[in-house]
């Protein structure tokens, strides 16, 4: 009988914690703050809710009296939001910039079957047939504003190293900055058509050595000079440009390129562009938003750092779980006089479960906040690079947001109320006599 | 050692706190071997003897160029190299242009040069005959559950075939397997056709290749070759970067990502809270036994050997742990392995990881260790008895 019952307790424990945290993760933030205030208004206005709360207020005055291992449980709680905010900060910089570089409104065309740019081959006919399409706008002389790219890579000698690495050779024409208009020259001019001259995105000019405007750098046996330095705020910053013909001649590409930017008429008009493009029987391309393009561009490897992240996060969260069970029941056992008194002047088992839980999780949401504060202090604006899709540097910001400080705080409060919950229960079922005479 | 039950005794004087502490150490622990595991597989990439020897040959302008086909005969002529093979990117997708595969298409001599790969005799001879035949790594064939006979259609992402499609159909041949399991997870999911069909096939390739690899004699002198080699294109419209395979896999890596820099701050950040975890345990155990500690001194035990035993007991809490950990780790690695099916290829925690593991477990023991015990042995017997 009193297996069963110790059973049952261990199930329904479990029960409430996994509704708990399955709450937890997926309720929206409205919800939550919703189940916030009816806690507080139960504090404020029941019975039991006053109890809890006055055993709170004397858990909480006496903190500073266990400084020590209160802080175990504040700096664990840290350690874990830090790293995984950090973790996940990276895949968010990625993400974004990475993805910033496409909208709705452009649309980008490649050979079928290419997964990227570097892979697709259009000819001279086929660029051709699909600037003729109706849905791509027109400037003020009535051409189309459809930019084709031939995109190559480039081995250049990195910053602060003897090794090479590779970047981005874009050949553009006029109408690359036309359907680009958030692309701005921050030094420097344009390359003129039909000379060896560079324009360097901002993150490739920090990526690789000698890439200042007025320098002179070897790609291959030939010297190009770098006339200007632009930024986006996006992939396209760690790209070098040229003149489309000239880098086709250097990389024997004849006429060829390799894929179309096209501004369309709005953001409706790509079915349509789409549907264009399939009815003709000369084009076997296919065609994306720049949106889409980017975003599928992105996907991978955000994925699979974000799952680092969290696999990490948990790791570590489960030794931090641990260290806060630990201080709780050594703060249980340490005021468990006091306790029993209390219980013995006739406050209910609820408002000191109450009281323990809320210490803890008060102690993790310090533990959150620290970690979320460290990791922004620490990563925000960190720059990373990394070979996106194996083939040339990309370089990216970590971005801690808020989002991800929020998500962080989360899981700050999970770890406080599992580290919390068995502390809690232990303090309000102490047998009461041997409590209080215990030393 | 003869004091051993006794610190075994102090140990377990508390049972769920020294299980709660375990239990974080055992996942720090968990997370450094799996970690470790990571970051030392980066780092042995390439770092065998076999590939000591061979020298890799590119276009200097950038990896997407070819260089031409006649370069062959010329670094087979260069002083200490012994043998040359080449390779192309295929660019070879399975179903979804985006499930890209390592496809090369490779000379006949390329598997001479990788001894380190296993094929069968027959299956390497059915493989020389076979126009379409390719051979292909143990995982892949797994992954996808090819047999050898099969005949399956790969996509390149880039070269169309004679027909001006990108579909291509091989036969399965055979199956490459790495002699050394180790480091065998690039071999695993590899795939290799031949040059000669790649190359009469696509409109694009002109006998053009990708890459040259070359064997050279005397490993001592192999910058020496790889500056002969590069001196051979030099002022051509197809420069050469020549590297030893080690290099290559290095520079790639470290375009890649700097593991080493994430693991690291990783592994800090997780230590530094174990560190503070496990000293608070160490403290509160010797607080509430500052009597009986006092008793050990009346009768008899040096203010040494008090010190001795808390920090033994604090490194064996430690060691117990991360043994359990590094232990959990290594069972763990294979079995996510097994599941994910070949694509998340978790590497063996090897003896430099469990060496550098024990290291740290020993040190951080210590570490924890020191304070509780310093004030254990300058415990004042009187006072400690008085509960002072």
């Amino acid at each position: 009988m009193k297996l069963l019952k110790t059973f049952l307790r261990g199930a329904l424990l479990f029960l409430v914690l996994a509704v708990f945290l399955a709450a937890w993760i997926f309720l929206p933030w409205p919800a939550l703050l919703g189940a916030a205030v009816l806690f507080v208004l139960w504090m404020a206005f029941t019975r039991s809710g006053r109890q809890a709360a006055s055993v709170t207020q004397v858990g909480v005055s006496t903190l500073a009296q266990r400084l020590g291992a209160s802080s175990v449980v504040v700096i664990g709680i840290a350690g874990v939001v830090g790293v995984l905010v950090a973790l996940l900060a990276m895949a968010e910089g990625y993400r974004q910039t990475v993805s910033a570089a496409g909208n709705d409104e452009t649309a980008i065309v490649l050979r079928g079957g290419s997964a990227a740019e570097l892979m697709s081959v259009l000819s001279r006919d086929q660029i051709n047939a699909i600037e003729r399409a109706p849905e791509i706008a027109r400037d003020k002389d009535g051409r189309p504003m459809a930019s084709a790219e031939l995109v190559v890579a480039a081995n250049l000698p990195r910053t602060g190293g003897k090794d090479d690495g590779s970047v981005t050779l874009r050949g553009v024409g006029d109408m690359a900055w036309t359907v680009r208009p958030n692309l701005k020259l921050v030094e420097g001019r344009r390359f003129e058509p039909g000379r060896r001259e560079l324009v360097v995105g901002k993150g490739a000019r920090k990526q690789f050595q000698g890439l200042d405007v007025g320098k002179q750098v070897r790609l291959g046996n030939q010297t190009w000079s770098v006339v200007g330095v632009f930024e986006s705020g996006d992939g396209m910053e760690s790209e070098m440009w040229a003149d489309a013909e000239i880098v086709a001649t250097t990389y024997r590409r004849g006429s060829s390129r390799a894929s179309v930017f096209a501004q369309l008429t709005g953001a409706k008009a790509f079915n349509a562009f789409q549907a264009t493009l399939k009815a003709d029987p000369r084009l076997q391309v296919e065609a994306d938003t720049t949106r889409g393009y980017f975003g599928k561009q992105s996907e991978g490897l955000t994925k699979v750092l974000r799952v680092i992240g969290i696999i990490v996060g948990s790791i570590m969260a489960i030794g931090a779980i641990f260290g806060a069970l630990n201080t709780m029941f050594a703060t249980v056992a340490a005021r468990a006089r006091e306790i029993a008194t209390l219980r013995a002047i006739g406050f209910r088992g609820m408002p000191v479960v109450v009281a323990v839980m809320l210490e803890t999780m008060l102690l993790a949401a310090l533990g959150g906040a620290l970690g979320g504060l460290l990791a922004w202090l620490v990563f925000n604006g960190y720059t990373a690079s990394t070979l996106a899709g194996g083939v040339a540097q990309l370089s990216f910001e970590f971005k801690v947001t808020p989002t991800l400080l929020w998500e962080g705080l989360k899981w700050a409060l999970a770890i406080g109320f599992i580290g919390g919950l068995f502390p809690a229960l232990r303090a309000s079922t102490l047998p009461v006599t041997d409590a209080l005479r215990a030393a | 050692m003869k004091y051993f039950h006794l610190i075994w005794a102090a140990l377990f004087r508390r049972k769920t706190r020294t299980f709660l502490t375990l239990a974080s150490i055992l996942a720090a622990f968990l997370l450094f071997g799996l970690l470790d595991g990571i970051r030392t597989s980066f780092a042995q990439l390439g770092q065998n003897a076999d590939g000591a020897q061979r020298l890799q040959t590119a276009s200097k302008l950038s990896f997407i160029e070819t260089l031409p086909i006649s370069l062959q005969a010329r670094i087979q002529q260069v002083d200490n190299i012994e043998a040359v093979t080449h390779a192309n990117w295929f660019g070879g997708a399975y179903q979804n242009p985006r499930n890209q595969l390592f496809t090369f298409a490779v000379a006949p001599n390329y598997l001479d040069l990788y001894p380190e790969i296993e094929v069968a005799q027959a299956e390497r001879d059915a493989w020389a005959r076979t126009r379409t035949g390719i051979l292909v790594g143990e995982a892949m064939m797994k992954r996808f559950n090819w047999k050898v006979g099969q005949k399956i259609p790969l996509q390149s992402t880039i070269f169309p075939n004679s027909d001006g499609t990108l579909n291509w159909s091989f036969d399965i041949v055979g199956t490459m397997k790495a002699k050394d399991k180790k480091s065998g997870g690039f071999t695993d999911a590899l795939i290799l056709m031949h040059y000669k069909y790649f190359e009469e096939s696509t409109p694009y390739v002109d006998g053009d290749v990708g890459w040259y690899v070359s064997r050279v004699s005397d490993v001592r002198r192999s910058d020496a070759a790889a500056k002969a080699i590069d001196a051979l294109s030099l002022n051509s419209p197809h420069e050469t970067k020549t590297m030893s395979e080690q290099a290559a896999m290095a520079s790639q890596l470290k375009q890649m990502a700097d593991i080493g820099l994430i693991v690291g701050s990783i592994m800090g950040a997780v230590f530094f809270t174990l560190l503070l975890l496990t000293g608070n345990t160490m403290a509160q155990a010797v607080r509430e036994r500052t009597s009986e500690l006092a008793v050990l001194k009346t009768i008899g035990f040096t203010s040494g050997s008090v010190l001795g035993m808390v920090l033994a007991e604090s490194i064996l809490l430690v060691l117990l742990g991360g043994v359990l950990g590094l232990g959990l780790a290594a069972v763990i690695g294979p079995i996510v392995n097994a599941i994910s099916g070949g694509i998340i290829n978790l590497p063996p925690i090897g003896l430099q990881s469990w060496l550098l593991g024990l290291g740290l477990m020993i040190a951080i023991g210590l570490l924890v260790g020191a304070l509780p015990a310093l004030r254990a042995m300058r415990l004042n017997i009187v006072d400690a008895l008085a509960g002072r």
